[in-house]
């Protein structure tokens, strides 16, 4: 044990890498415990996991279509941890992009592709812009806890989806048996990357969004401002930067990254929306931006990781008939050991794990700061 | 469920009796948001954040259901919900307090775990099974009481979570208010150091009251199995844990306030079904947004900031 | 009644939270009653009889009278409460001791005066026969305080003992029998009002002059470049800190104010720089009228504020020393153009800030947590100095820092002062201020009771006016 102790206490090596792997592997430890209870054998379901994430016939496609809103929540959810606001709320901003997509895209006819995609994306965004817009307003003026307001908003964003595609409800498709949405245009419909595949274009804007994320935090003013609220809004202040409005930006970054992945899945994947659209991909990206520690860069692995369980899934319950829901044994677990170093502390007998930190914002967050690895590595990257 | 329950009243009874029956759907749909929102309260009073509700009840629905299913035995179901409800806080209890994880995430993690689990072991145990299981709880009608006008049938002819519920209301609120522990757990929860300098074991009044608040959910998560549909289905608790949490913060985290608002809630609920079958135009949808968006409303007002228990949240930690 | 006297940071607190048992001593014992006594806890320190009321009150603000004093202690049935009996204690306690409060009055709607009578109740009620009282009349009116007094003399003479920290000299020669000074840590003397006056008094609060002496040519004072008119500022707990204060510091000048933290130092100095809004009174830069400009707005105009707490409010540590030099300006050229930030100029700004002031570390990208102390200062010195500002205002800004560093910053104050910079310090180190400032200005109960100049600053009266006897 020694050794590996050793290497923990190389601290970026450790929170960057070990960790994380860490908590992974205890993630799966504690779902084999359930697994054997259930009376199955965890080899056997890891394994089927595996298959179904991999090596099945057309395994890796589906994987990489489940991992791309991961990647596009993970990111929201960590520019949200970047600036000190825990945002539960990327579930409902998620259902509200792709109200907004769909709407875009059923409602507009005769545009070129290169048009309609781009406008119906950008709705998307909108959507889950205005959305999280407003527990950022809220938290900015009023100071309310963005957690429960993003709770609350939750529900009432699937209420209110539930409405517009349920029973006939205004966005529903008339002539349809189930309760669905009508099929968008088809000039609305992401390309296929890959012929013969479902994997769409959301990939590359996936793929995109990532260092476009990380150019906009290490690079940009705006993101300057949102990594110093994050870290101490106290000082933020006294050097003169509007808390209040960083906290609406970055509610409001959040939001219209959910939104996009929800427009995403409806433009790229299914076409349509039924009224209940998501598996829980919002409260996923949570785990998926803390295993990442709100690097945007981290965020890919982790989301492909998540994707990867999400896909393997529905294959291990079919042959082994173990739950699907058991990789959110596995989610849980890992948030617990990435966001309790004390617990890490105290199973494997450091001596210098930092302190779970607290508050960030000082205005009343209950975020945690469980925020990016290293500072701004930007400065050291343009100097080296 | 309750709609078709709903339907069969509409055809059968008088208008004075459709409001006696939307009473009594009243309080009992408001039964498991009440014991979750007092649990939220005991919880939060003392100094912790509990958004764990949710998954406590569906957890203890499952346990509870599974427990009374192998024996048989609807009690011991009961008290199966109760200490599995205990267990899953105590676990809050102890990431929240000892190893200072932050008590949202803590929250969502047991949320997430909840879902898990309950998945799993559903699938794995409980889909395939055709036995007939142990039934729900019986219904209980209190001689003499019951038979007062208008009061009797609403609130004395009721199976045992409910009776459960009202007294809790009157016992939470006399030991928030009204004894020691009530008196110690108020001062944990808004200024833990001075508690501290008064000679109080802080850690220990939110351990004890952390847990208490598992008791209270695992009650209120039997409702569902045990009182309502004699089974357990995947998400049968449907984010009502969250609409308890707006319930306590709705009503100013006191218990009797509490009540009232879940009352509130599942009043919006049980009468927006009942419009919908008179004809009346208003989306469903709607009025089940009512408290949400009412939560909201109390959050963001200088009422939500004013009330709650000052030091909620943060964890205690002496120098 | 035995007095506890001494400046800030003397140790007077942190001795008597030992005897009550809130922080444990490295070394040494306690003897109490003639037997050595071991208090680890609160509680152990009340059941021998030990009582303390903080200077920040540990009530609880919903909770009423009776149910604060006998928290911890309570009156009770089987566990069940009984309001109606605490009530008619607590009534009976008041009375005996001349305590006159309403037992079912809410704690928060409470005057500050009448919140300590409810402190003292609690340590009463618990059977203290000693009585810790720590800057009892910190948040007290006169009146009130002398309504305290007589409580204190009541008490004395049924027989209570009562230790009572202060830095008033006003109040301990008018109530002490016994005086103990303290100063760093360490007992300067043991008296009694006969035998020592005020001035010997303040003498040994104050000490022997430490030779941080900067060379300095006399300044050379221009027009006013930062006025304050009539400002009247309240704390967090909206009584009034900063009372109708007029104060001017003119370019090419220091200005320092003296007094011992508490006395409103903090709120004024928030106040001008617009992190704290205030109840009256103006702010000028210039001609220009700042108040109502914000914080952005006041640093932009010409000042710059190097604040008391370098880790809460003055540099986010995480971040590398190059962005720590340019949080004030991250967004203006040439640091950014538009959105995009210029990491070239910030790097080489950063170099020679470093350069400039001396600052030890591995380069701009180092996070600047991990420099020392004074390191850290010298980075936010460098910050507020580097923008070219009119006004300085720098609050405790050789706090924690060590001896080589002091001296530098003292050196960059002063040489920017030579060059025309208008520089209020604030500091309740008296060295410090005797060593810098040209005119020296004392704020004692949120107002300046005096500005000297010239010969007339001398150290002796100055602790006389910072402990509001002169």
């Amino acid at each position: 044990m020694t050794g590996l102790a050793g290497l923990l206490r190389n601290r970026r090596l450790r929170d960057a890498v070990l960790l994380p792997a860490i908590s992974l592997v205890c993630g799966f430890a504690v779902a084999s415990i359930a697994v054997v209870l259930s009376g199955a054998n965890p080899i056997d379901a890891f394994g089927a996991l595996l298959q179904g994430a991999f090596t099945n016939r057309n395994a890796l496609e589906e994987t990489l279509i489940a991992t791309i809103p991961y990647i596009f929540l993970g990111l929201g959810v960590a520019v949200g941890f970047r600036g000190g606001l825990f945002n539960i709320g990327a579930e409902g901003q998620f259902y509200l992009g792709a109200v907004f997509g769909v709407f875009v895209g059923v409602s507009l006819h005769g545009l070129p592709g290169i048009l309609h995609i781009p406008i119906a994306l950008l709705a998307g965004m909108l959507g889950g812009f205005l959305w999280a817009s407003i527990a950022g307003v809220l938290k900015a003026r009023f100071g309310a806890h963005e957690v429960i307001t993003t709770i609350m908003l939750n529900y009432v964003a699937f209420l209110l989806t539930d409405y517009l595609i349920n029973n006939k409800g205004p966005l529903a498709d008339k002539h349809a048996t189930a309760p669905k949405t009508p099929f968008i245009d088809s000039t609305a419909q992401l390309p296929i990357l890959v012929p013969g595949t479902r994997l769409h274009m959301g990939l590359i804007l996936a793929l995109l969004a990532v260092p476009l994320v990380w150019f906009l935090l290490s690079r940009t003013t705006i993101g300057f401002r949102i990594r110093a609220v994050g870290l101490n809004a106290t000082a933020a202040r006294a050097a003169g930067i509007s808390v209040g409005w960083t906290m609406v930006t970055v509610m409001g970054i959040s939001g219209a990254l959910a939104g996009l992945a929800g427009a995403d899945e409806v433009l790229g994947v299914s076409h349509f929306m039924p009224p209940s659209f998501s598996v829980g991909y919002g409260f996923d990206a949570i785990a998926v931006a803390l295993l990442a520690r709100s690097n945007p860069w981290a965020i890919l692995p982790s989301a492909f990781l998540f994707g990867a369980m999400r896909s393997g899934a529905g294959f291990m319950q079919l042959v082994t008939g173990v739950s699907a829901d058991l990789i959110s044994i596995v989610q849980a677990t890992v948030i617990i050991f990435v966001a309790a170093p004390l617990l890490v502390r105290w199973i494997f007998r450091l001596r210098d794990v930092p302190e779970a930190p607290v508050h960030i914002a000082e205005a009343g967050g209950l975020a945690s700061a469980a925020s990016g690895a290293a500072p701004a590595a930007s400065l050291e990257e343009t100097a080296t | 469920m309750s709609s078709m329950l709903l339907a069969v009243d509409l055809h059968q009874f008088f208008r004075q009796i459709d409001l006696m029956s939307l009473a009594t759907l009243t309080i009992v749909t408001a039964t498991p948001l009440t014991l979750a929102a007092l649990g939220g309260v005991m919880c939060e009073r003392s100094g912790v954040v509990n958004i764990a509700l949710e998954g406590i009840m569906l957890t203890t629905a499952f346990v509870g259901f599974v427990a009374a299913f192998v024996t048989h035995n609807l009690a011991i179901g009961l008290l199966a919900a109760l200490v599995s409800g205990m267990l899953i806080a105590a676990l809050h209890a102890v990431l929240s307090i000892e190893f200072l994880v932050d008590q949202i995430v803590s929250g969502t993690v047991i949320n997430i775990l909840a879902l898990g689990i309950t998945g799993v072991f559903y699938r794995t145990f409980l889909q395939q099974v055709n036995v007939k299981g142990p039934g729900t709880l019986p219904v209980w009608r209190i001689p003499l009481l019951s038979d007062i006008p208008v009061a009797g049938p609403i609130l004395f002819r009721n199976q045992g979570v409910t009776y459960a519920m009202l007294v809790l209301v009157v016992v939470v609120h006399l030991i928030l208010f009204n004894t020691v522990w009530g008196l110690r757990t108020r001062a944990c929860g808004e200024h833990p150091l001075a508690a501290d300098t008064a000679g109080i074991n802080v850690k220990l009044v939110r351990y004890v009251n952390v847990i208490s608040s598992g008791a209270l959910g695992g009650l209120g998560g039997s409702y569902f199995s045990l009182q309502q549909i004699g089974n357990f289905l995947p998400g049968i608790t449907g984010g009502r844990g969250f609409i308890a949490l707006a319930a306590m913060i709705f009503g100013k985290w006191t218990p009797i306030g509490a009540f009232l608002a879940s009352l509130l809630f599942a009043g919006a609920d049980t009468v927006g079904v009942r419009l919908q079958y008179l004809g009346v135009r208003i989306p469903t949808q709607f009025l089940s947004m009512l408290p949400y968006i009412l939560t909201i409303v109390v959050v963001a007002g200088a009422m939500g900031r004013a009330i709650a228990p000052a030091a909620v949240g943060r964890p205690y930690r002496k120098n | 009644m035995h007095a506890l006297l001494g400046e800030n940071g003397a140790g007077k607190s942190t001795l008597m939270n030992v005897v009550y048992g809130l922080t444990s001593p490295d070394a040494g014992e306690i003897v109490f009653d003639g037997r050595p006594v071991a208090i680890n806890r609160p509680t152990d320190a009340i059941r021998l009889g030990i009582g303390m009321v903080h200077q920040h009150f540990m009530l609880i603000p919903p909770l009423t009278v009776a149910e604060n004093v006998i928290l911890g202690h309570e009156t009770a049935r089987s566990g069940m409460l009984d309001l109606a009996e605490a009530r008619v204690e607590v009534s009976e306690l008041a009375r005996r001791h001349r305590l006159e409060v309403d037992p079912a009055a809410r704690a928060m709607d409470l005057a500050v005066g009448i919140q300590q009578r409810v402190e003292i109740l609690k340590a009463l009620y618990r059977g203290a026969r000693l009585l810790i009282l720590d800057e009892p009349t910190s948040v007290l009116t006169p009146p009130e305080a002398a309504r305290l007094f007589d409580v204190v003399r009541n008490l004395t003479a049924q027989g209570t003992a009562v230790i009572f920290i202060t830095h008033k000299l006003g109040e301990v020669m008018v109530i002490a029998d016994r005086i103990t000074v303290m100063r760093r840590g360490q007992v300067v003397a043991d008296t009694t009002p006969a035998e020592s006056g005020p001035s010997e008094l303040a003498r040994l609060m104050v000490g022997r002059p430490v030779l941080l002496r900067v060379d300095k040519k006399p300044a050379r004072p221009g027009e006013a470049l930062l006025r304050v008119e009539g400002l009247s500022v309240d704390d967090d707990r909206h009584q009034p800190a900063v009372q109708g204060v007029d104060l001017q510091v003119r370019a090419g000048e220091i200005v320092g104010l003296a007094g011992v933290e508490g006395n409103g130092q903090e709120e004024l100095v928030e106040a001008i720089v617009g992190l704290r809004s205030l109840r009256a009174g103006r702010v000028l830069l210039g001609t220009r009228e700042v108040t109502r400009l914000g914080t952005k707005g006041t640093l932009h105009a010409g000042v710059s504020f190097i604040p008391a707490d370098r880790h809460r409010m003055g540099a986010i540590l995480e971040l590398p020393v190059a962005d720590n030099l340019v949080l004030s300006d991250y967004d203006r050229p040439p640091f950014a153009r538009g959105i995009l930030r210029r990491f070239q100029a910030i790097w080489q700004y950063a170099l020679n800030a470093i350069k400039a002031f001396d600052i030890r570390t591995e380069g701009p990208g180092q996070a600047l947590g991990s420099l020392s102390g004074g390191n850290q200062q010298k980075v936010v010195v460098a910050r507020e100095l580097s923008t070219d500002p009119r006004v300085l205002i720098a609050s405790q800004p050789t706090r924690g820092v060590d001896v080589g560093s002091i001296e530098f910053i003292h050196r960059q104050i002063v040489a920017r002062r030579d060059k025309g910079l208008a520089v209020l310090l604030v500091s309740s180190e008296l060295d410090e201020v005797l060593s810098l400032a040209d005119r020296v200005a004392v704020i004692y109960g949120g107002r300046i009771v005096g500005v000297l100049e010239g010969d007339a600053v001398e150290r002796e009266r100055i602790g006389l006016m910072m402990a509001g006897a002169a």
